[in-house]
Protein backbone atom coordinates (compact mmCIF):
# COMPACT_ATOMS: atom_id res chain seq x y z
CA UNK A 1 0.00 0.00 0.00
CA UNK A 2 1.63 3.41 -0.70
CA UNK A 3 1.96 6.27 1.41
CA UNK A 4 -0.75 8.47 1.72
CA UNK A 5 -0.57 12.27 1.16
CA UNK A 6 -2.54 12.57 4.30
CA UNK A 7 -3.08 10.41 6.97
CA UNK A 8 -5.09 11.76 10.11
CA UNK A 9 -5.15 9.24 13.07
CA UNK A 10 -7.72 10.16 15.63
CA UNK A 11 -6.95 14.31 15.90
CA UNK A 12 -8.72 15.81 18.55
CA UNK A 13 -8.69 18.98 19.69
CA UNK A 14 -9.93 20.84 22.91
CA UNK A 15 -9.64 24.68 23.81
CA UNK A 16 -9.70 26.03 27.34
CA UNK A 17 -13.03 28.16 27.82
CA UNK A 18 -13.68 30.59 30.19
CA UNK A 19 -11.63 33.10 32.10
CA UNK A 20 -10.13 30.37 34.43
CA UNK A 21 -9.84 28.14 31.58
CA UNK A 22 -11.65 25.65 34.31
CA UNK A 23 -13.53 24.02 30.86
CA UNK A 24 -12.46 22.51 27.78
CA UNK A 25 -14.74 22.58 24.41
CA UNK A 26 -14.63 20.07 21.92
CA UNK A 27 -13.85 21.30 18.73
CA UNK A 28 -12.43 18.11 16.75
CA UNK A 29 -13.04 14.91 18.02
CA UNK A 30 -11.47 11.52 16.89
CA UNK A 31 -10.89 13.02 13.13
CA UNK A 32 -9.29 9.74 10.94
CA UNK A 33 -8.63 10.32 7.49
CA UNK A 34 -6.93 9.42 4.35
CA UNK A 35 -6.29 11.24 1.41
CA UNK A 36 -4.47 9.98 -1.11
CA UNK A 37 -1.72 11.39 -3.53
CA UNK A 38 -2.73 13.55 -6.47
CA UNK A 39 -6.45 14.01 -5.14
CA UNK A 40 -8.40 17.00 -5.13
CA UNK A 41 -9.93 16.85 -1.42
CA UNK A 42 -12.80 18.86 -0.21
CA UNK A 43 -13.36 19.44 3.83
CA UNK A 44 -17.02 20.56 3.75
CA UNK A 45 -18.98 21.62 7.04
CA UNK A 46 -20.21 24.68 8.32
CA UNK A 47 -19.20 27.27 10.42
CA UNK A 48 -17.56 26.06 13.63
CA UNK A 49 -17.50 22.76 12.67
CA UNK A 50 -14.10 22.36 12.79
CA UNK A 51 -12.70 22.77 9.40
CA UNK A 52 -9.69 25.43 10.31
CA UNK A 53 -9.07 23.65 13.08
CA UNK A 54 -8.09 20.64 11.28
CA UNK A 55 -6.40 22.99 8.70
CA UNK A 56 -4.36 24.74 11.66
CA UNK A 57 -3.46 21.34 12.88
CA UNK A 58 -1.79 19.58 10.21
CA UNK A 59 0.29 22.97 9.35
CA UNK A 60 1.57 22.71 13.02
CA UNK A 61 -0.26 26.32 13.90
CA UNK A 62 -1.91 24.54 16.80
CA UNK A 63 -1.45 21.13 18.82
CA UNK A 64 -3.37 18.32 18.87
CA UNK A 65 -4.99 16.72 22.28
CA UNK A 66 -4.53 13.80 20.93
CA UNK A 67 -4.10 11.86 17.76
CA UNK A 68 -1.65 12.57 15.19
CA UNK A 69 -1.37 13.07 11.29
CA UNK A 70 1.50 12.22 8.80
CA UNK A 71 1.73 14.34 5.98
CA UNK A 72 3.40 11.79 3.00
CA UNK A 73 4.63 9.97 5.89
CA UNK A 74 6.17 12.67 7.75
CA UNK A 75 4.74 13.21 11.08
CA UNK A 76 3.36 17.03 11.86
CA UNK A 77 5.44 17.82 14.30
CA UNK A 78 8.80 17.43 11.98
CA UNK A 79 9.45 20.70 10.64
CA UNK A 80 10.80 18.83 7.53
CA UNK A 81 6.86 18.08 7.00
CA UNK A 82 7.06 21.53 6.45
CA UNK A 83 8.87 21.43 2.72
CA UNK A 84 6.02 19.11 1.50
CA UNK A 85 2.99 21.40 2.23
CA UNK A 86 1.93 24.83 1.07
CA UNK A 87 -0.96 26.58 3.08
CA UNK A 88 -3.75 29.39 2.53
CA UNK A 89 -4.78 30.64 5.79
CA UNK A 90 -8.44 31.78 5.93
CA UNK A 91 -8.69 35.35 5.30
CA UNK A 92 -4.80 35.72 5.11
CA UNK A 93 -3.33 38.77 5.99
CA UNK A 94 0.81 39.59 5.18
CA UNK A 95 3.28 41.90 6.10
CA UNK A 96 1.61 45.20 4.75
CA UNK A 97 4.13 47.32 4.17
CA UNK A 98 5.60 44.71 1.97
CA UNK A 99 5.00 44.85 -2.20
CA UNK A 100 3.57 41.91 -3.64
CA UNK A 101 7.16 40.77 -5.01
CA UNK A 102 9.09 41.43 -2.21
CA UNK A 103 6.16 38.74 -0.19
CA UNK A 104 7.09 36.46 -2.39
CA UNK A 105 10.54 36.98 -2.67
CA UNK A 106 10.44 37.13 1.54
CA UNK A 107 8.90 33.45 1.37
CA UNK A 108 10.67 32.27 -1.44
CA UNK A 109 14.10 32.43 1.13
CA UNK A 110 12.67 29.64 3.02
CA UNK A 111 13.43 27.23 -0.12
CA UNK A 112 16.31 26.75 -1.06
CA UNK A 113 16.37 28.40 -3.75
CA UNK A 114 19.80 30.52 -5.47
CA UNK A 115 19.32 34.30 -5.98
CA UNK A 116 18.11 34.08 -10.04
CA UNK A 117 15.21 30.99 -9.59
CA UNK A 118 13.91 33.17 -6.86
CA UNK A 119 13.26 36.08 -8.48
CA UNK A 120 12.18 33.84 -11.93
CA UNK A 121 9.59 31.72 -9.54
CA UNK A 122 8.46 35.56 -8.29
CA UNK A 123 7.54 36.43 -11.53
CA UNK A 124 6.12 33.44 -12.67
CA UNK A 125 3.85 33.04 -9.80
CA UNK A 126 3.05 36.37 -9.84
CA UNK A 127 1.73 36.37 -13.39
CA UNK A 128 0.06 33.08 -12.31
CA UNK A 129 -2.51 34.68 -10.12
CA UNK A 130 -2.93 37.82 -12.01
CA UNK A 131 -1.13 40.00 -10.09
CA UNK A 132 2.01 40.77 -12.51
CA UNK A 133 0.76 44.61 -12.63
CA UNK A 134 0.01 44.92 -8.62
CA UNK A 135 3.63 43.53 -8.19
CA UNK A 136 5.23 46.37 -6.73
CA UNK A 137 2.10 47.68 -4.49
CA UNK A 138 2.37 47.58 -1.19
CA UNK A 139 0.02 45.47 0.31
CA UNK A 140 -1.84 47.57 2.20
CA UNK A 141 -3.26 49.39 -0.87
CA UNK A 142 -4.79 45.42 -1.65
CA UNK A 143 -8.61 44.64 -1.78
CA UNK A 144 -9.36 41.46 -0.14
CA UNK A 145 -9.52 39.20 -3.42
CA UNK A 146 -5.83 40.46 -4.34
CA UNK A 147 -4.98 39.76 -0.99
CA UNK A 148 -6.54 36.22 -1.35
CA UNK A 149 -4.64 35.65 -4.72
CA UNK A 150 -1.50 36.72 -3.21
CA UNK A 151 -1.74 34.24 -0.69
CA UNK A 152 -2.48 31.26 -3.40
CA UNK A 153 1.01 32.69 -4.40
CA UNK A 154 2.87 31.82 -1.80
CA UNK A 155 1.22 28.79 -1.07
CA UNK A 156 2.23 27.38 -3.88
CA UNK A 157 5.37 28.72 -4.74
CA UNK A 158 7.84 26.25 -4.15
CA UNK A 159 5.78 23.73 -5.88
CA UNK A 160 4.90 21.83 -2.49
CA UNK A 161 3.06 18.07 -3.41
CA UNK A 162 0.67 19.02 -0.51
CA UNK A 163 -1.56 22.14 -0.97
CA UNK A 164 -3.47 23.52 1.81
CA UNK A 165 -6.01 25.92 1.48
CA UNK A 166 -8.81 26.69 3.66
CA UNK A 167 -12.12 28.89 1.70
CA UNK A 168 -9.85 29.68 -1.36
CA UNK A 169 -12.54 31.26 -3.02
CA UNK A 170 -13.44 33.19 -0.21
CA UNK A 171 -13.46 37.33 -1.12
CA UNK A 172 -12.99 36.22 -4.69
CA UNK A 173 -15.20 38.07 -7.62
CA UNK A 174 -16.79 35.47 -10.31
CA UNK A 175 -13.35 35.48 -12.30
CA UNK A 176 -11.39 35.02 -9.28
CA UNK A 177 -12.95 31.78 -8.38
CA UNK A 178 -12.68 30.94 -12.07
CA UNK A 179 -9.17 31.53 -11.56
CA UNK A 180 -8.83 30.14 -8.21
CA UNK A 181 -10.52 26.62 -9.78
CA UNK A 182 -8.10 26.80 -12.60
CA UNK A 183 -5.77 26.68 -10.15
CA UNK A 184 -6.68 24.00 -8.53
CA UNK A 185 -7.34 21.55 -11.35
CA UNK A 186 -3.83 22.70 -12.41
CA UNK A 187 -2.05 21.64 -9.24
CA UNK A 188 -3.94 18.21 -10.06
CA UNK A 189 -2.89 17.58 -13.06
CA UNK A 190 0.48 17.92 -11.80
CA UNK A 191 0.11 15.05 -9.62
CA UNK A 192 -0.43 17.16 -6.44
CA UNK A 193 -2.90 16.91 -3.80
CA UNK A 194 -4.98 19.41 -3.03
CA UNK A 195 -6.64 19.14 0.62
CA UNK A 196 -9.30 22.60 0.55
CA UNK A 197 -12.11 23.68 2.63
CA UNK A 198 -15.03 25.80 1.42
CA UNK A 199 -18.63 26.34 1.59
CA UNK A 200 -19.35 26.84 -1.50
CA UNK A 201 -20.66 23.26 -2.36
CA UNK A 202 -21.25 23.96 -6.41
CA UNK A 203 -16.69 24.54 -6.56
CA UNK A 204 -16.45 21.22 -4.37
CA UNK A 205 -18.55 18.91 -6.28
CA UNK A 206 -16.78 20.76 -9.48
CA UNK A 207 -13.37 20.07 -8.18
CA UNK A 208 -13.07 17.02 -5.66
CA UNK A 209 -12.24 13.60 -6.18
CA UNK A 210 -13.58 13.25 -2.71
CA UNK A 211 -15.45 15.36 0.06
CA UNK A 212 -15.43 15.03 3.69
CA UNK A 213 -18.41 16.48 6.18
CA UNK A 214 -17.77 17.63 8.78
CA UNK A 215 -19.77 18.60 11.87
CA UNK A 216 -19.82 20.13 15.17
CA UNK A 217 -16.02 18.52 15.15
CA UNK A 218 -17.39 15.05 13.98
CA UNK A 219 -16.46 13.50 10.76
CA UNK A 220 -19.94 12.49 9.17
CA UNK A 221 -19.38 11.23 5.60
CA UNK A 222 -16.42 10.83 3.09
CA UNK A 223 -16.71 10.04 -0.04
CA UNK A 224 -16.64 11.40 -3.60
CA UNK A 225 -19.60 13.29 -4.53
CA UNK A 226 -21.55 11.43 -7.19
CA UNK A 227 -21.41 8.37 -3.80
CA UNK A 228 -21.99 10.85 -0.80
CA UNK A 229 -25.23 11.83 -3.28
CA UNK A 230 -27.55 9.59 -4.45
CA UNK A 231 -27.77 9.58 -8.08
CA UNK A 232 -31.34 8.51 -8.10
CA UNK A 233 -33.51 11.26 -9.83
CA UNK A 234 -35.83 13.30 -6.77
CA UNK A 235 -38.27 14.73 -9.80
CA UNK A 236 -38.13 16.31 -13.20
CA UNK A 237 -38.44 19.88 -13.84
CA UNK A 238 -40.58 21.57 -16.78
CA UNK A 239 -39.72 24.78 -18.14
CA UNK A 240 -42.65 26.35 -20.01
CA UNK A 241 -44.02 29.60 -21.60
CA UNK A 242 -47.87 30.09 -21.52
CA UNK A 243 -48.96 31.85 -24.62
CA UNK A 244 -50.92 35.46 -24.02
CA UNK A 245 -54.30 35.21 -23.01
CA UNK A 246 -54.03 32.16 -21.45
CA UNK A 247 -54.34 31.20 -17.57
CA UNK A 248 -53.18 27.91 -16.08
CA UNK A 249 -55.58 25.41 -14.64
CA UNK A 250 -55.71 25.84 -11.06
CA UNK A 251 -53.91 22.64 -10.36
CA UNK A 252 -50.68 23.56 -12.29
CA UNK A 253 -51.10 27.79 -11.43
CA UNK A 254 -50.07 26.42 -7.64
CA UNK A 255 -47.41 24.43 -8.51
CA UNK A 256 -45.92 26.53 -11.31
CA UNK A 257 -43.19 29.25 -10.06
CA UNK A 258 -43.09 32.56 -12.74
CA UNK A 259 -39.39 33.25 -12.81
CA UNK A 260 -38.65 36.14 -15.65
CA UNK A 261 -41.77 35.36 -17.82
CA UNK A 262 -41.33 31.55 -17.79
CA UNK A 263 -42.85 29.02 -15.73
CA UNK A 264 -41.24 26.32 -13.72
CA UNK A 265 -42.21 23.45 -12.58
CA UNK A 266 -41.31 20.17 -10.42
CA UNK A 267 -43.54 17.25 -10.40
CA UNK A 268 -42.59 13.69 -9.40
CA UNK A 269 -41.52 11.13 -12.14
CA UNK A 270 -44.52 9.30 -12.16
CA UNK A 271 -46.40 12.22 -13.08
CA UNK A 272 -44.65 13.89 -15.90
CA UNK A 273 -46.62 12.52 -18.83
CA UNK A 274 -49.64 13.75 -16.86
CA UNK A 275 -48.68 16.94 -16.11
CA UNK A 276 -47.59 17.24 -19.92
CA UNK A 277 -50.92 16.26 -21.50
CA UNK A 278 -52.55 19.13 -19.05
CA UNK A 279 -49.88 21.77 -19.88
CA UNK A 280 -50.31 20.97 -23.72
CA UNK A 281 -54.36 21.24 -23.19
CA UNK A 282 -53.92 24.91 -21.84
CA UNK A 283 -51.48 25.11 -25.29
CA UNK A 284 -48.22 25.94 -23.18
CA UNK A 285 -45.13 26.13 -25.20
CA UNK A 286 -42.39 23.35 -23.03
CA UNK A 287 -39.05 24.49 -23.53
CA UNK A 288 -37.52 21.61 -21.55
CA UNK A 289 -37.56 18.87 -19.36
CA UNK A 290 -34.58 17.87 -16.98
CA UNK A 291 -34.31 15.30 -14.15
CA UNK A 292 -33.76 16.69 -10.85
CA UNK A 293 -31.05 15.30 -9.23
CA UNK A 294 -29.78 15.98 -5.47
CA UNK A 295 -26.55 17.93 -5.07
CA UNK A 296 -23.82 18.28 -2.72
CA UNK A 297 -26.14 21.05 -1.04
CA UNK A 298 -29.28 19.22 -0.69
CA UNK A 299 -27.07 16.62 1.40
CA UNK A 300 -25.43 18.75 3.18
CA UNK A 301 -28.34 20.94 4.04
CA UNK A 302 -29.96 17.79 5.06
CA UNK A 303 -26.99 16.43 7.38
CA UNK A 304 -26.70 19.78 9.25
CA UNK A 305 -29.85 20.98 9.55
CA UNK A 306 -30.10 25.05 9.57
CA UNK A 307 -30.63 25.09 13.10
CA UNK A 308 -27.41 23.06 14.24
CA UNK A 309 -25.62 25.47 11.19
CA UNK A 310 -27.09 28.45 13.76
CA UNK A 311 -25.97 26.38 16.90
CA UNK A 312 -22.33 25.95 15.86
CA UNK A 313 -21.88 29.01 14.16
CA UNK A 314 -22.65 30.93 18.00
CA UNK A 315 -20.75 28.17 20.08
CA UNK A 316 -18.08 29.25 17.15
CA UNK A 317 -18.11 33.14 18.01
CA UNK A 318 -18.24 32.08 21.93
CA UNK A 319 -14.59 30.26 21.33
CA UNK B 1 23.55 27.18 11.27
CA UNK B 2 20.07 27.76 9.18
CA UNK B 3 19.57 31.16 7.38
CA UNK B 4 16.02 31.30 8.73
CA UNK B 5 16.62 33.65 11.20
CA UNK B 6 18.70 35.64 8.92
CA UNK B 7 15.74 36.50 6.85
CA UNK B 8 13.34 36.98 9.82
CA UNK B 9 15.61 39.49 10.72
CA UNK B 10 16.06 41.27 7.52
CA UNK B 11 12.21 41.49 7.57
CA UNK B 12 11.68 42.54 10.85
CA UNK B 13 14.58 45.05 10.22
CA UNK B 14 13.00 46.47 6.95
CA UNK B 15 9.50 46.46 8.88
CA UNK B 16 10.82 49.05 11.30
CA UNK B 17 12.75 51.24 8.73
CA UNK B 18 9.76 51.14 6.83
CA UNK B 19 7.72 51.71 9.74
CA UNK B 20 9.38 55.04 10.04
CA UNK B 21 10.93 54.02 13.43
CA UNK B 22 14.14 55.87 12.80
CA UNK B 23 12.92 58.80 12.16
CA UNK B 24 13.48 59.11 15.83
CA UNK B 25 17.22 60.60 14.53
CA UNK B 26 15.40 63.39 13.27
CA UNK B 27 14.57 64.37 16.84
CA UNK B 28 17.72 62.70 17.98
CA UNK B 29 19.69 65.40 15.92
CA UNK B 30 17.56 68.44 16.43
CA UNK B 31 18.35 67.90 20.19
CA UNK B 32 22.07 67.77 19.77
CA UNK B 33 22.08 70.47 17.49
CA UNK B 34 20.22 72.45 19.90
CA UNK B 35 22.00 71.62 22.30
CA UNK B 36 25.38 72.09 20.94
CA UNK B 37 24.31 75.89 19.82
CA UNK B 38 23.18 76.48 23.45
CA UNK B 39 26.07 74.98 25.53
CA UNK B 40 28.28 77.18 23.44
CA UNK B 41 26.57 80.02 24.47
CA UNK B 42 26.27 79.17 28.20
CA UNK B 43 29.02 77.05 29.58
CA UNK B 44 32.36 77.75 29.69
CA UNK B 45 34.38 74.78 30.20
CA UNK B 46 31.80 71.97 30.34
CA UNK B 47 30.90 71.98 26.68
CA UNK B 48 32.28 68.22 26.77
CA UNK B 49 30.72 67.66 30.20
CA UNK B 50 27.36 68.48 28.94
CA UNK B 51 26.98 67.23 25.73
CA UNK B 52 28.51 64.25 26.31
CA UNK B 53 25.88 63.40 29.73
CA UNK B 54 22.95 64.53 27.15
CA UNK B 55 23.95 62.13 24.45
CA UNK B 56 24.15 59.30 26.00
CA UNK B 57 21.33 59.96 28.04
CA UNK B 58 19.32 60.18 24.86
CA UNK B 59 20.92 57.34 23.27
CA UNK B 60 19.77 55.42 26.16
CA UNK B 61 16.70 56.66 26.60
CA UNK B 62 15.43 57.09 22.55
CA UNK B 63 17.36 52.99 22.59
CA UNK B 64 15.17 51.63 25.47
CA UNK B 65 11.82 53.61 24.44
CA UNK B 66 12.35 51.50 21.03
CA UNK B 67 13.64 48.27 22.60
CA UNK B 68 10.11 48.37 24.77
CA UNK B 69 7.54 49.50 22.42
CA UNK B 70 8.60 47.38 19.41
CA UNK B 71 9.95 44.67 21.36
CA UNK B 72 6.73 43.69 23.03
CA UNK B 73 4.66 43.62 19.58
CA UNK B 74 7.40 41.32 18.32
CA UNK B 75 5.39 38.35 18.29
CA UNK B 76 2.13 39.51 19.67
CA UNK B 77 1.57 41.74 16.37
CA UNK B 78 2.47 38.91 13.65
CA UNK B 79 0.43 36.48 15.87
CA UNK B 80 -2.81 39.27 16.56
CA UNK B 81 -2.69 40.10 12.61
CA UNK B 82 -1.98 36.40 11.94
CA UNK B 83 0.94 37.01 9.34
CA UNK B 84 2.64 34.11 11.51
CA UNK B 85 0.02 31.14 9.75
CA UNK B 86 1.78 31.07 6.45
CA UNK B 87 5.15 32.11 7.84
CA UNK B 88 4.90 28.80 10.75
CA UNK B 89 3.53 26.69 7.59
CA UNK B 90 6.98 27.11 6.21
CA UNK B 91 10.03 25.09 7.10
CA UNK B 92 11.31 27.57 9.80
CA UNK B 93 11.38 26.48 13.60
CA UNK B 94 9.24 28.38 16.21
CA UNK B 95 12.38 29.26 18.32
CA UNK B 96 14.16 30.05 14.58
CA UNK B 97 11.77 32.86 14.02
CA UNK B 98 11.78 34.26 18.11
CA UNK B 99 16.10 34.18 17.24
CA UNK B 100 15.17 36.13 14.07
CA UNK B 101 12.81 38.62 15.21
CA UNK B 102 14.81 39.12 18.30
CA UNK B 103 18.29 39.82 15.56
CA UNK B 104 15.69 42.12 13.48
CA UNK B 105 15.40 44.53 16.45
CA UNK B 106 18.53 44.37 17.81
CA UNK B 107 19.87 45.37 14.15
CA UNK B 108 17.53 48.40 14.05
CA UNK B 109 18.46 49.11 17.23
CA UNK B 110 22.34 49.17 16.49
CA UNK B 111 21.58 51.03 13.35
CA UNK B 112 20.28 53.61 15.15
CA UNK B 113 22.25 54.24 17.94
CA UNK B 114 25.31 54.30 15.24
CA UNK B 115 23.68 56.91 13.75
CA UNK B 116 23.24 58.40 16.90
CA UNK B 117 26.91 57.95 17.67
CA UNK B 118 27.64 59.81 14.48
CA UNK B 119 25.27 62.67 15.98
CA UNK B 120 27.34 62.99 19.49
CA UNK B 121 30.19 63.32 17.77
CA UNK B 122 29.08 66.05 15.36
CA UNK B 123 27.81 68.06 18.31
CA UNK B 124 31.35 67.66 20.32
CA UNK B 125 33.04 69.12 17.14
CA UNK B 126 30.83 72.02 16.53
CA UNK B 127 31.60 73.06 20.14
CA UNK B 128 35.39 72.97 18.93
CA UNK B 129 36.73 70.17 21.07
CA UNK B 130 39.76 67.96 19.27
CA UNK B 131 39.20 64.28 19.84
CA UNK B 132 41.33 62.74 22.24
CA UNK B 133 41.85 58.95 23.26
CA UNK B 134 39.98 59.17 26.28
CA UNK B 135 37.16 59.57 24.32
CA UNK B 136 37.30 55.53 23.64
CA UNK B 137 35.55 55.86 27.24
CA UNK B 138 32.22 57.20 24.89
CA UNK B 139 32.35 54.66 22.20
CA UNK B 140 32.48 51.84 25.32
CA UNK B 141 29.66 53.51 27.52
CA UNK B 142 27.96 53.10 24.41
CA UNK B 143 28.52 49.76 23.65
CA UNK B 144 27.31 49.35 27.26
CA UNK B 145 24.20 51.06 26.30
CA UNK B 146 23.87 48.66 23.23
CA UNK B 147 24.13 45.95 25.51
CA UNK B 148 21.63 46.76 28.26
CA UNK B 149 19.73 47.63 25.02
CA UNK B 150 19.82 43.82 23.91
CA UNK B 151 18.86 42.59 27.09
CA UNK B 152 15.49 45.10 27.76
CA UNK B 153 14.54 43.67 24.10
CA UNK B 154 15.03 39.88 25.40
CA UNK B 155 12.62 40.55 27.87
CA UNK B 156 10.34 42.51 25.72
CA UNK B 157 10.35 39.80 23.06
CA UNK B 158 9.79 36.88 26.16
CA UNK B 159 6.96 38.90 27.67
CA UNK B 160 5.61 39.44 23.91
CA UNK B 161 5.36 35.58 23.29
CA UNK B 162 2.70 35.34 25.66
CA UNK B 163 0.81 38.27 26.77
CA UNK B 164 -0.50 41.85 25.56
CA UNK B 165 1.76 44.71 24.44
CA UNK B 166 0.39 46.50 27.31
CA UNK B 167 1.30 44.07 30.15
CA UNK B 168 4.06 43.36 28.43
CA UNK B 169 5.17 46.79 28.51
CA UNK B 170 4.48 47.28 32.40
CA UNK B 171 6.47 43.70 32.83
CA UNK B 172 9.97 45.18 30.95
CA UNK B 173 9.88 48.47 32.03
CA UNK B 174 9.31 47.22 35.97
CA UNK B 175 12.48 44.71 35.29
CA UNK B 176 14.04 47.09 33.63
CA UNK B 177 13.55 50.26 37.01
CA UNK B 178 14.19 46.95 39.03
CA UNK B 179 17.25 46.18 37.55
CA UNK B 180 18.78 50.16 37.34
CA UNK B 181 17.69 49.91 41.36
CA UNK B 182 19.43 46.05 41.62
CA UNK B 183 22.40 47.21 44.39
CA UNK B 184 19.96 49.08 46.28
CA UNK B 185 17.24 46.18 46.48
CA UNK B 186 20.46 44.34 47.87
CA UNK B 187 21.26 47.21 50.37
CA UNK B 188 17.91 47.09 51.31
CA UNK B 189 18.28 43.52 52.09
CA UNK B 190 21.24 43.76 54.26
CA UNK B 191 19.76 46.45 56.51
CA UNK B 192 16.56 44.69 57.09
CA UNK B 193 16.08 42.45 60.11
CA UNK B 194 12.94 40.66 58.86
CA UNK B 195 14.98 37.08 57.35
CA UNK B 196 12.15 36.64 55.15
CA UNK B 197 12.63 40.08 53.67
CA UNK B 198 16.42 39.79 53.14
CA UNK B 199 16.02 36.10 51.73
CA UNK B 200 13.37 37.85 48.94
CA UNK B 201 15.92 40.75 47.81
CA UNK B 202 18.82 38.35 47.77
CA UNK B 203 17.33 36.13 45.16
CA UNK B 204 15.30 39.29 43.31
CA UNK B 205 18.93 40.96 43.49
CA UNK B 206 20.49 37.34 41.64
CA UNK B 207 17.42 37.10 39.61
CA UNK B 208 17.07 40.42 37.85
CA UNK B 209 19.47 41.53 35.48
CA UNK B 210 22.04 44.06 36.95
CA UNK B 211 21.12 47.32 34.35
CA UNK B 212 23.56 49.52 36.94
CA UNK B 213 26.92 47.85 35.97
CA UNK B 214 26.19 49.08 32.14
CA UNK B 215 25.74 52.61 32.85
CA UNK B 216 28.87 53.96 32.63
CA UNK B 217 28.09 58.02 31.12
CA UNK B 218 29.65 59.59 34.08
CA UNK B 219 32.67 57.31 33.37
CA UNK B 220 32.62 58.73 29.75
CA UNK B 221 31.41 62.34 30.77
CA UNK B 222 34.67 62.63 33.03
CA UNK B 223 37.25 61.27 30.23
CA UNK B 224 37.68 58.25 32.96
CA UNK B 225 39.20 55.17 31.57
CA UNK B 226 36.48 52.07 31.89
CA UNK B 227 38.18 49.07 33.04
CA UNK B 228 38.94 46.31 30.32
CA UNK B 229 37.42 44.01 32.84
CA UNK B 230 34.00 45.36 33.22
CA UNK B 231 33.89 45.45 29.54
CA UNK B 232 34.48 41.52 28.98
CA UNK B 233 32.36 40.97 32.17
CA UNK B 234 29.40 43.16 31.05
CA UNK B 235 29.81 41.19 28.05
CA UNK B 236 29.68 37.88 29.24
CA UNK B 237 26.61 38.85 31.08
CA UNK B 238 24.30 40.34 28.68
CA UNK B 239 25.08 37.57 26.79
CA UNK B 240 24.63 34.58 29.22
CA UNK B 241 21.41 36.49 30.49
CA UNK B 242 20.17 37.10 26.60
CA UNK B 243 20.67 32.97 25.64
CA UNK B 244 18.49 32.21 28.49
CA UNK B 245 15.96 34.72 28.10
CA UNK B 246 15.80 33.91 24.21
CA UNK B 247 15.53 29.90 25.13
CA UNK B 248 12.55 30.91 27.55
CA UNK B 249 10.96 32.89 25.36
CA UNK B 250 11.57 29.64 22.50
CA UNK B 251 9.86 27.45 25.27
CA UNK B 252 7.03 28.99 25.60
CA UNK B 253 6.48 29.81 22.04
CA UNK B 254 6.90 26.83 20.98
CA UNK B 255 4.43 25.38 22.75
CA UNK B 256 1.72 27.77 22.22
CA UNK B 257 -1.68 27.50 20.32
CA UNK B 258 -1.95 30.26 17.29
CA UNK B 259 -4.97 31.91 17.73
Amino acid sequence: MSTPAIEILGLTKDYPVGFWHQRMRRSLDNLTLRVEEGEVFGFLGPNGAGKTTTLKLLTGLIFPTSGTARVRGRSIDDVQMHREIGYLPEQPYFYDYLTARELLDYYARFSDYGAAERRERVERFLERVGLASAGNVQLRKFSKGMLQRAGIAQAILHDPPVVFLDEPMSGLDPIGRREVRDIILELKRQGRTVFFSTHILSDAEMLCDRVAVLVGGKLQGVGAPSEIVSIEVHAMEILFEVRDGRALPPGLATRATRIGGRNRMEVPEAELYGTLDQLRGCDARILSIAPVRPTLEDYFIQLVGREQTVAHAVEGMKR
Amino acid sequence: MSAMPGVVAINTFREAVRDRVLYNLIFFALMMIGAAVMVGQISIGIERLVIINLGLSAIAIFGLVMAIFIGVGLVYKEMEKRTLYSLLAKPIRRSEFIVGKYAGLLLTLAVNTGFMTLGLAAALFYVGRPFVRSDASILVAIYFILLELALVTAFALFFSCFSSPMLSTLFTLGIYVTGVFAKDVRDFGELTRSPLLKSLTSVLYYLIPNFHNFNATAAAAHGEPIPFSLIWQNTLYALLYVLLILLAASAVFSRRNLK
